[in-house]
């Protein structure tokens, strides 16, 4: 019995159904926990997907290469969806030429702070060189962001930990610091969660509204351009390491 | 549906073309993005089939995060040794990018309100 179960796990590991499956089970588990607990911010079924997944992996002493051979459907479609945020944009049009000045504003001032605060923090508590550079485009959307890293000679892989843990801490914080500020406007509020904290940023402002969901959905889509054309040419001023 | 789907990966591809001869700082999906926002404005209105595709990958948007999220294992050394000035920056940085951005917005609202047609 025992060696036939080990038979059928030493198949299943080698196939990359087996963690495809469990990607998708993580994350279903992570979504049913986030209903159960009234929706609370800290039960974010992202973290609490990868927080099974690596538990998982580190258990079955499955190498992450591994891992991903079956996730990687799940990550490629990464591509198109960025693709698809044109989508929302046109729907918007109308909304977004008539506040395109307030937006331009949010996204510039936005953008430029996310470079330099966190490329600034990473250097003033004593970060490496590498980290630094892998942290510039942590707001933007993951292939966005990793693009970005590879070109100036940061990780791609821990660029997009970052991205996810950046959006994780912007779903959980984001509302509650936009209360305290008293911004009511949901245009507002969802361009902020989306500049700051891309798609899972724009997960959570949908909670708020459909009219902040399309306005975060606009804030990865124009923030991912802005920070591409920012992040180099604020490069140079950046802390040497 | 395969439509849909084709027109986003072929977007996508033309993307990384343009990205590979212009040389432009640009990742590729974001210039598939744009073209796509430019074709839709030619086109007048979003085909049915697209818009099912764009709300399924984008309704769960996050989900596609977690295979790249749990690449944490790749860099657990690097965390251990970092972990101050990575928590610091992206709690920090991440928080300040939510005022900068939000405040910013919200002055040039107040500046300029939008067009009310009470206001005449």
């Amino acid at each position: 019995m025992d060696k036939t179960l080990v038979q059928i796990w030493v198949y299943l590991a080698a196939s990359p159904l087996l963690w495809l499956a469990a990607t998708l089970a993580a994350y279903l588990l992570g979504q049913a926990l986030f209903l159960r607990s009234g929706k609370h911010a800290l039960c974010n079924p992202v973290a609490i997907a990868v927080l099974l997944l690596c538990a998982l992996l580190a258990l079955t002493g499955t190498p992450y290469a591994h891992y991903f051979d079956g996730a990687q459907f799940v990550h490629f479609l990464l591509g198109p969806a960025t693709v698809a945020l044109a989508v929302p944009m046109y729907y918007n049009a109308a909304r977004i030429r008539a506040m395109w000045l307030p937006i331009t504003a949010g996204l510039l001032a936005g953008s430029a702070t996310a470079i330099v605060s966190a490329t600034g923090l990473v250097w003033l508590f004593g970060g490496s060189r590498q980290t630094l550079l892998s942290i510039a485009p942590k707001s933007v959307t993951a292939p966005v962001a990793m693009g970005i890293a590879e070109k100036i000679g940061g990780l791609p892989s821990l660029a997009a930990v970052l991205v996810m843990l950046t959006g994780i801490i912007g779903a959980v914080a984001g509302p509650a610091l936009l209360a305290r500020l008293r911004i009511d406007s949901e245009e507002v509020k969802g361009l902020a969660l989306g500049v700051a904290a891309h798609g899972i940023g724009t997960a959570r402002a949908f909670q708020i509204g459909t009219l902040a969901g399309a306005f975060a959905g606009l804030a990865i889509g124009l923030n991912a351009v802005i920070t591409a054309l920012l992040v180099p040419l604020l490069l140079p001023l950046l802390p040497p390491g | 549906m395969i439509g849909a789907l084709f027109t986003l990966l072929a977007l996508q591809l033309a993307g990384e073309f343009i990205v590979r001869i212009t040389g432009i700082p640009v990742p590729g999906p974001v210039i598939g993005m744009l073209l796509l926002v430019f074709g839709l404005a030619q086109c007048g209105r979003v085909p049915k089939a697209l818009h099912g595709v764009a709300e399924t990958l984008l309704g769960n948007f996050s989900l596609l995060f977690v295979p790249a999220g749990v690449g944490v294992l790749l860099h657990v050394e690097r965390i251990a040794h970092e972990w101050l000035a990575i928590l610091a920056a992206l709690v920090l940085s991440t928080l300040i990018t939510i005022a900068a951005t939000a405040l910013a917005m919200r002055a040039v609202l107040r500046r300029r309100p939008p067009r009310e047609p009470s206001d005449g």
